[in-house]
This record gives C-alpha cells, sequence and structure tokens, in this order.
C-alpha cells in the first residue's frame, strides 16, 4: 500500500499542519485529520502486528470498525489500546504500534507466523495443562506475550465528569436517517437529543458523494444541521458515542467534545422516553487467501479516506466484491485519480447495467471470479484472480485491495436493549426485528441502504417517536434523492483456500477460517462456544467486521442456512470506555464517602492510627505513643482496660429505636432470645437469627419504657438489621402497631471500661446512683455525665466494669473531652477498635463476620442458653428443629492455647484432628480470632472445630503456616468465666 | 438500570431500592406444623417463572416504602400494582 495526499478534496484545513511521531518518527498532517489518515497520507502501509502471528498488518477500515490499527499513544495522551481511526490527529500526537518489537517493520514476533501449524484454535486450552505446577512458569510468558499495550502509569492530567440527563427522543446516528428523525421530532417541540460519534454530522454522506435535492448532499447535511441547532428543544452531540442500552431507556453516551479544556470525557446516562436507533452499516470483508496483507481494506473505507481527508490509499486498486455497490465505488475512486485496475465480481451474472457501467469506465471486470490469493508480505503487490470455487489463476498487479462484501447493519444497541433479531435471506445479515423497550431502528441499521429510502425511513421513526412520547407532529417530508441500483448481493463471502495461507475472519485475535471449521471437528458447535474457543469476535473491535463472516463459515461447514447457527450475544459497550468516565468525580478521596465519629477531631489529634473498621466508618485502630508500633500500642490499651481504665469511641454501633403498643410482640419474634418480660430500665443480650437458623446478628436490647425500646446492632450489619427489621413488619405483620426508627448517627457513645471505671464516672456523673447494687449490670440509667444529659447503660464487650454512655451526637466530642480530663491522674487510655478486638478474644465473645460466618447456629457458638425454646415462635424457630440440623457433628466454637506462646495463629489457618484413625492431613475446623492476651500474657485463638466441645483438654494439629504445632483446645472464655469482673 | 415507580415518590433508579423478592409467599402462620421438606421447601424453594412476577421492592435509599410491583422477567417492563 503505497497511499499519498491527493492535491485536492477532503474535509481537512490545509492551512494549518500538525507534527506527530508515529513509531518515533517525525510526520506531518493537518487539522482535520485522524492518526489513521495522516498515516496514508503519509505512505505508511504497515501501521502494527496481528496479535498472534505478529504478521504486519495495515488499515482495513476508516471508522470504529478498524481491527489493525491499535496504538498507545504517549505523554499526556497516555492510553493504551487506542484505534488510529478515532485518534484525532493534535499538535505533538505520540503514537507507536502494539504488538511488536523492536517495530512494525522488523519483529521478533512474527517467528510466531511460520510456527503457525503449532499454535492452532485453543491453542493455549492444549498446551498448557501440564505438567502440574508448570503454571506460574507458563503465566509468565503468556503475559509478556499477551496485552496490547501499556497501563499508564500517572493520572490522566485532564479530569473527566458523568452527570444524568434526560429527553423525550434521542436519536443516535446524525447520518441521513438520523438528521431527517431529530429534524421530524424537533419540529413537534419535543425535547430532542442527537448523539453521533463522529465529529461531524453527515454519516455515509461524509464517506461517499451523493446529491439530495439535486444538490451535493453534505450542502442538505448543513442546511438540516442549521436547522436543528437553532431549535431551542434539540441538543446536538458531536463526537460522543451511545456505546450502551440498558433497562428503561438508559442509554450511555461518552462525549469526547466536552467543551472544555481540562475535561477529557464526560459520561452521560440518559433517560429517553423514546429512541430513534440510526447507528448506520458497517461494510463487511471477504474471506480469501492473505486477505490481512497490508493494502487489502474495506471499499468504503478507501472512499471516505479519499472523500473525507483527501487522501489516496494506493495507486492502483482491484475491488472485489458480491454486489452491485463496487461500481459506484469504482467510478467515484476513478474520478478522484485512483486508478481501479480491475473488479473481481464473485456473481455469475451481474446486472447488465452496473457491467456496461463499468465498461464505459473501461475498468475490466472479471464475472464468477475471486482471489485465489496475494502478493506482498509488508504490502500487496499483486492480486491473483480466481474463478469462484477454484485456486489459480490470472495476476494482477496492483497495491490496492478493496473488499465490498455487503453491509453488516449497526444493531449493537438495538440487540442490547433486548429486542430480538431476524435473518435478512437477501442481504446475508441480521436485522432488528422484535423491539423490547421504547425504541426503533432507521435506516442502514435495519437493512434500508438506499439514500431516499433511509431519508424516509428517517423521518417515519423520528415522527414515530414524538408521537410516542405525546408530542403532536406536523407533516415532514424528506427530500428527494435516488436509491442508487440494488445491491443484488450474492451470498459468498469465503473463497477457495490456498495451501499454507491464512485467510482471515478475525484479523485482530488472528482467527482464521480453518480455526473455525478446527473447532467445529473437535466438537463446538454452538456459536458461543466456537467464538470463545477460537476468540473470534472477542478482540477491542467485538467482531464488528469479523462475526457475521465466522457464522457463514460455521453454517457451510454445518451445511445450514446462516440463520440455523443464531448470533453471538451483543454487548455493551459497543466501543471501548475509558475506565476514567466511567469513575469521573467518584475517584481519590471521594471514591468511598467515609464516615466519622464526633470525636474524630480528638482521634486525630492524639496521633490516632485511623482506617475503616465496618460499614464505611474510619476509626482509631490505635493511638501509638512515638516509640509504639502497633502490636506494643494494642497491648498497652488492652492492659490498661484489664488492669485500669480505658476509654473506647462505640460510635459506630448500630442503634435504632422500636416504638409502639406492639413494640415488644415484635422483638419477641425478631429475637430468639425473650423479650416480652424485659423490666423497665433493663438490657438484654439478644441475638437475630434468619429464618434458616443461623445467627445473622447480635446485640442489646433496653427497654425505656412499657412501649419503648432502644436497640443496638453490630457497626457492620447495621444497614441490614434496619432492612431486615422494616421488612419484618411491612411486608409480613402490617397489622403490629409499631415504628422503627435508625438513629445510629443520632446517639454518640463513649465507654469508659476497667477495674477503674467506677471512681472515674462517680467523678462526673450527676442523679445515679453507681453502686452495683443500685445500677447492676444489663440495666440502664437515665442521668448528666458531665454536665450532658445522657443514658448511661451497664454492658460490656470487653468482660471488664463498663459504663456506656450515650449523648446526642452533638455532644459527644464534648464528653470525651471531659471524660479525658477527668481522668488524666488516673492514666484513662484511648482504646482503638486493635485493643477491643484484644479483649473480646480473651473473653470469648463472638464477633459476627468472624465465628457467626452465616453458617453458625447460636448454639454452634455456645449462645443455646439465649435461645427461648418455648416461646410459641420467633424467626429461625422452626429450622432448630430440622432433624439434620442434629444429624451430623457441628462446628463448634472453641478457645486453642498454641504451644508457642508468643506468635500469634494465622486467622484462618486450618486445624487437623491428631485422633488415631482420622485424616491427620484432613481439616476439622479453622481459626477464626487471634489475640495476645492481656491478662493471660500469651497468644490464644478462637476456632470453629467439628464437635469442638467434645475435644476440650485435648489437642489438635496446626498446619505448617502457623507453625506445625499443636494446640490445647480449651472453653473459649480465656478469662474470668463467671463474669465477676464485669458484674463488679 | 431500572426505572422503578415508587408509589410515593415516583420514578426512581433502581440503586435508590431493594428487591424483596416473590410478594405473595409468605412465612407460614405456624411454622412448627410443617414437616421438615415442607418447611425446607418454604425457605429455599423459588418459582423463578419467565414472565410476569409479583414482587416485593424497597425505597430503602428513598421513602423507605415497602410496595408490590409487577416485573416481567423477560422484558424488565413494569407495572404498579395498586
Amino acid at each position: 500500500m503505497t497511499g499519498y495526499r491527493l492535491d485536492r478534496g477532503g474535509r481537512i484545513d490545509r492551512t494549518r499542519p500538525i507534527e506527530f511521531r508515529f513509531n518515533g518518527c517525525a510526520l506531518q498532517g493537518f487539522a482535520g485529520d485522524t492518526l489513521a489518515s495522516a498515516l496514508l497520507a503519509n505512505g505508511i502501509g504497515v501501521v502494527g502486528r496481528s496479535f498472534k502471528y505478529h504478521r504486519p498488518r495495515g488499515l482495513i477500515a476508516a471508522g470504529v470498525e478498524e481491527c489493525n490499527a491499535i496504538v498507545q499513544l504517549g505523554g499526556d495522551d497516555d492510553a493504551p489500546n487506542m484505534v488510529a481511526t478515532r485518534v484525532a490527529l493534535t499538535e505533538g500526537l505520540d503514537a507507536r504500534s502494539v504488538n511488536c518489537w523492536p517495530g512494525p517493520n522488523f519483529d521478533f514476533g512474527a517467528i510466531n507466523d511460520r510456527l503457525g501449524r503449532l499454535l492452532p484454535a485453543g491453542f493455549y486450552y492444549k498446551t498448557f495443562m501440564g505438567p502440574r505446577g508448570f503454571w506460574p512458569l507458563y503465566e509468565w510468558f503468556i503475559r509478556r506475550a499477551a496485552g496490547l499495550g501499556r497501563v499508564p502509569e500517572r493520572r490522566d492530567p485532564l479530569g473527566y465528569e458523568k452527570r444524568y440527563d434526560h429527553c423525550d427522543v434521542l436519536v443516535v446516528g446524525a447520518g441521513p436517517a438520523g438528521l431527517m428523525a431529530a429534524v421530524a421530532a424537533g419540529r413537534s417541540g419535543a425535547r430532542v437529543m442527537l448523539v453521533d460519534e463522529r465529529p461531524e454530522p453527515g454519516g455515509m454522506l461524509l464517506d461517499a458523494p451523493d446529491d439530495i435535492d439535486g444538490h451535493p448532499a453534505l450542502d442538505w447535511v448543513a442546511a438540516v444541521t442549521a436547522e436543528l441547532d437553532v431549535m431551542a428543544n434539540v441538543r446536538r452531540l458531536a463526537d460522543a458515542t451511545a456505546f450502551a442500552y440498558y433497562d428503561h431507556n438508559l442509554i450511555g453516551v461518552i462525549e469526547r467534545n466536552t467543551g472544555r479544556a481540562n475535561l477529557r470525557e464526560r459520561l452521560r446516562k440518559v433517560r429517553a422516553r423514546q429512541v430513534v436507533l440510526a447507528a448506520g452499516a458497517i461494510e463487511r470483508p471477504l474471506v480469501f487467501p492473505d486477505n490481512d496483507r497490508p493494502g487489502v481494506m474495506l471499499a468504503s473505507a478507501a472512499l471516505a479516506y479519499v472523500e473525507r481527508w483527501g487522501v489516496a490509499p494506493g495507486r492502483r486498486a482491484v475491488i472485489v466484491t458480491n454486489n452491485s455497490s463496487a461500481y459506484d465505488t469504482a467510478r467515484h475512486l476513478k474520478a478522484r485519480g485512483v486508478e481501479v485496475a480491475a473488479i473481481v465480481d464473485l456473481r455469475a451474472t451481474p446486472p447488465a447495467t452496473a457491467l456496461a457501467e463499468a465498461a464505459g469506465a473501461g475498468i475490466s471486470v472479471h464475472v464468477g471470479h475471486g482471489v485465489g490469493g496475494i502478493r506482498g508480505r509488508m504490502g500487496v503487490t499483486a492480486l491473483q484472480v480466481a474463478p469462484v470455487g477454484e485456486v489459480g489463476g490470472d495476476w494482477i498487479d496492483c497495491d490496492l485491495v478493496l473488499m465490498a462484501g455487503g453491509w453488516t447493519p449497526g444493531v449493537h444497541l438495538f440487540s442490547q436493549s433486548g429486542g430480538k433479531l431476524r435473518w435478512e435471506p437477501d442481504l446475508g445479515c441480521v436485522v432488528p426485528d422484535r423491539c423490547v423497550q421504547a425504541e426503533r431502528s432507521a435506516g442502514a441499521c435495519r437493512g434500508r441502504f438506499g439514500l431516499a429510502s433511509v431519508l424516509a425511513d428517517g423521518t417515519r421513526a423520528g415522527a414515530e417517536a414524538a408521537r410516542a412520547a405525546g408530542f403532536a407532529v406536523r407533516d415532514v417530508t424528506p427530500p428527494v434523492a435516488s436509491n442508487g441500483p440494488a445491491l443484488e448481493l450474492a451470498l459468498i463471502w469465503e473463497m477457495a483456500g490456498a495451501r499454507g495461507r491464512r485467510a482471515f475472519v478475525d484479523f485482530q485475535n488472528d482467527v482464521t477460517a480453518a480455526d473455525i471449521r478446527l473447532a467445529r471437528r473437535e466438537g463446538y458447535r454452538s456459536i458461543e462456544h466456537v467464538k470463545r474457543y477460537t476468540t473470534g469476535g472477542m478482540a477491542i473491535d467485538q467482531g464488528k467486521t469479523g462475526n457475521l463472516n465466522l457464522i457463514d463459515v460455521l453454517a457451510r461447514a454445518e451445511d445450514v442456512a446462516a440463520s440455523a447457527i443464531g448470533t453471538t450475544t451483543y454487548r455493551p459497550p459497543y466501543t471501548p470506555v475509558n475506565f476514567g468516565a466511567l469513575a469521573a468525580q467518584d475517584a481519590g478521596p471521594t471514591i468511598v464517602p467515609w464516615r466519622e465519629t464526633p470525636m474524630t477531631p480528638w482521634h486525630a489529634s492524639a496521633g490516632a492510627v485511623m482506617y475503616e473498621a465496618g460499614a464505611t466508618w474510619r476509626r482509631p485502630g490505635y493511638y501509638p505513643r512515638p516509640d509504639e508500633d502497633m502490636e506494643a500500642a494494642t497491648l498497652r490499651e488492652a492492659r490498661a482496660v484489664r488492669f485500669g481504665v480505658g476509654i473506647y469511641d462505640s460510635s459506630p454501633l448500630g442503634k435504632f429505636e422500636v416504638r409502639g403498643p406492639d413494640a415488644a410482640a415484635f422483638l419477641d419474634r425478631i429475637y430468639c432470645t425473650r423479650i416480652l418480660d424485659l423490666p423497665h430500665h433493663r438490657i438484654r443480650y439478644g441475638l437475630m437469627l434468619r429464618e434458616d437458623g443461623r445467627l445473622f446478628d447480635d446485640g442489646t436490647v433496653m427497654r425505656l419504657g412499657p412501649d419503648h425500646f432502644f436497640l443496638t446492632s453490630t457497626t457492620g450489619n447495621a444497614d441490614a438489621v434496619y432492612a431486615w427489621l422494616e421488612r419484618w413488619h411491612k411486608c409480613e405483620w402490617p397489622a403490629l402497631k409499631l415504628w422503627i426508627t435508625p438513629v445510629t448517627t443520632v446517639w454518640a457513645n463513649a465507654v469508659v471500661c476497667g477495674p477503674h471505671a467506677r471512681d472515674l464516672m462517680a467523678r462526673v456523673t450527676e442523679g445515679v446512683d453507681l453502686a452495683s447494687k443500685a445500677f447492676p449490670f444489663m440495666a440502664v440509667r437515665e442521668g448528666k455525665v458531665a454536665g450532658l444529659p445522657a443514658r448511661v447503660m451497664r454492658v460490656s464487650f470487653t468482660g471488664e466494669l463498663s459504663f456506656e454512655i450515650n449523648v446526642p451526637a452533638r455532644h459527644a466530642l464534648a464528653l470525651w473531652e471531659a471524660l479525658i480530663d477527668a481522668g488524666r491522674d488516673m492514666d484513662i487510655t484511648p482504646v482503638g477498635s486493635e485493643a477491643s478486638h484484644v479483649l473480646r478474644v480473651e473473653k470469648g465473645y463472638i464477633s459476627v463476620g468472624h465465628e457467626a460466618d452465616g453458617m453458625a447456629g447460636p448454639d454452634d457458638l455456645g449462645l443455646g442458653r439465649l435461645v427461648a425454646r418455648d416461646k410459641p415462635d420467633f424467626i429461625g424457630k422452626r429450622s432448630l428443629a430440622i432433624a439434620a440440623w442434629n444429624a451430623g457433628p457441628r462446628r463448634q466454637m472453641v478457645g486453642l492455647l498454641p504451644e508457642n506462646g508468643a506468635a500469634l495463629l494465622p486467622e484462618g489457618a486450618p486445624v487437623m484432628s491428631v485422633e488415631a484413625g482420622r485424616d491427620p492431613s484432613a481439616p476439622i475446623g479453622f481459626v477464626t480470632a487471634s489475640a495476645m492476651g492481656p491478662a493471660l500474657g500469651r497468644s490464644l485463638s478462637i476456632a470453629m472445630i467439628d464437635d469442638g466441645r467434645a475435644l476440650i483438654g485435648r489437642t489438635v494439629q496446626l498446619s505448617a503456616r502457623a507453625g506445625s504445632q499443636r494446640a490445647l483446645v480449651v472453653d473459649p472464655v480465656f478469662l474470668d468465666p463467671q463474669g465477676a469482673r464485669l458484674r463488679s | 438500570m431500572l426505572l422503578i415507580p415508587c408509589p410515593f415518590c415516583g420514578l426512581r433508579n433502581e440503586e435508590e431500592f431493594t428487591s424483596g423478592s416473590e410478594a405473595d409467599r409468605h412465612r407460614p402462620a405456624d411454622p412448627i406444623a410443617l414437616d421438615d421438606q415442607a418447611w425446607v421447601a418454604h425457605l429455599f424453594e423459588r418459582a423463578n417463572p419467565k414472565g410476569a412476577v409479583r414482587e416485593w421492592w424497597w425505597h430503602g435509599r428513598g421513602c423507605r416504602l415497602w410496595f408490590v410491583l409487577e416485573r416481567d422477567t423477560v422484558t424488565n417492563a413494569i407495572k404498579v400494582v395498586p
């Protein structure tokens, strides 16, 4: 291929040259060029290498269907996998080919092309099966060989944004059909959005010259665009791709022309009441030996390069066709100064008018012939004309081979919308059939290819959409145009193969017709399986050019009609979408909206190490002193709670008010624990089971009045518990009179805990008798703490004497600071979530998400005594009585004391039996939590072990990662089993 | 993304809602009276039909109403149940 810039023509600005680099070489193009057109104009034929065989490749297309020219952009545009036909040429653009080293003209990887016999379809599946353990080695090589580009190393200097948008009629595509649809809908007064992926409107009219109303079609495009642009109810987005069609008419649109210099792309999520799809069609390639040589391209692409960019892709062309469009193409190319050496027509009897036209233009036509072969590895030098179905024939010198295999309608969005496709036997392609959503297709994307019928179809679709959206449509008459000659397409795409020559179906993934037949011989029949096994249609272009040929080859191998094969599923996105646009504003510090307690300013000033501890709450993990690491700080904090006084911010706990005359009855069903008889101002530890009898959540239930309860849940489950409570009330027991209010962030909590807790509380509390007799464990009192109205609860998650003080969130920081001040001489120690974890492990308290892992029932966790089995009913009750529940061993919670008391067992470590007759390698359970016990002064763990309680007093074996040691199985409550400390 | 008609708030995006599965499947009045097989069927078996289903939805990130709507599992077409 020896492209060059024509002296005239094209929609480029020849007064504005642009310098750019390709593979390090300085080149020049013009404003209005794409990278692809500029490369062609510079005579660059080889733009990259193919993925698997590393064959030299040139441009095949001019639009989004391009599957060879994949480039890596450098500098500020740093991005992999960009398609050269979609990259607008800008000053200083720096592009490189992919899949080749050191460069596309000489590439070491090309050895794969010689080894092709060893690289059949399913090569990876067949080759890398064994020996066992070799996969990491294979993977290292495969990862290096695969991958089309390099991920950018720094953040995009330009920004992205996303937003919602709404309209009455969304028109996708600003070709002749889309423009007419927008005019018809726009004139009705409907809010119209017209979205087109190209920078300029006109669609196929930009690519091939035509006439409308007796003038050049682009004059009409300019007039219609001008009319649309003055309508206040019409918005026109150019350089914007509708890439996805989701449920209920939600369409994703990526806008590249954002109107702001610092914004690279904008994602619009458009809810349209009605949609018109006018996506056009893509030309279909032909399958013949060496059809991937640089210089073989789509006929429509060659015309587009000439018309849009004033670039001739070659000097001497041969057009290979199965339909009549080639004759128009030949005439246009000749008119622009590109020599057409011949037309190779696969049809046995082309229409006489077409033949007469060619004869008049002096172009020889080879009727009933196809391509036998191509000469020229780095660029076409000759084409062999072979009779259809045969091999061998005369060679024609040429540097450009144009493929005209008919049209593939752009049904992608239609199919994504859920619409059903149907085969159009005359056109050999699929077209929209039954719509599911509020949309209709118009023009070439539903198989209408003549310009007059496209304009009429667009008018109809626009009017229909506006009417369906509730607008009165005035008569809109489409302009006058010709349909041109009929396609009269012959259903021939693949030509006879030549020995040792590949004929490609999917260019980007290097899938040949022979690969598809091999897959079929190996038993792959479903098109979805053939696709995945051969990877045909799975490249960046998602089979825009290759899919129908893949179906055709498979259908003929199966000897069935193509319609019997079906199509693969079309999924978003239509063209690749930057992750940057999908994330947009949700990046960096805004990616997760962290929640913080009111005490956070104090934690920060005290040097707390903050991180997430469930449910997007960022809270102190530990408060290290200058010389401390996490381990030391955690142990010091935990020891303060065991032997002095600590203070813990437990504000993130889930909190709920349940009020109403039936509140007690409702909660009695929700909890397996008894609630009905809970006295006023008393607290009960309650378990919520799921209906399958497993533990769902645990927390406290406090009675503040006959009809008034206050519940807490675990931090992580707060949202789920709220949804759970509402669901049972509203869907199952709506007759119960009560209401539920989530108050998690209304109240904030400070927990004063440790043997000296009462002494500290005495200094700051008014109106509450703190003596154990007057204020026992699991009671609540109302009074004043540090002068602030507060509820004080005697609950404990540490095993020590504890007072949990709840105050309205706005007072929480003042409360915290007052408590710290009051306890200064007692060495009050702030405690983070790490120490809290250590304390609960030593006390043998369960943690939802660790021991209560969704499988454990209450008895498995040693909490069977909390199940009020004599209650008539509660959620989960029936499941606890299922016979199978107690049929086998239950995995039960136990404590472990490992031989090595100085090191922690890794959480999740498997536990094995050492009993005679048991498989010593089969896990019988696992470690759920480990801690260095502050009171015991040694390493201890909690584990879930099969029939673990029966093993108490015996030993179990731990895996190599856990030190290949034994551990003594003990009761999980390592400290104060009678609860004397917490009741003190 | 579905566009769901909340009876209280009007049309809202699906991400504000939580699906609550089959609307006409209620907890048996007396679970203890069921044998194991019937109870397990209640717990785990769902009709999963192709076509119209009535299902609970919760506008949890909105007005917090639980309501029933009819959805076609093939087309996702939605009708509000009065």
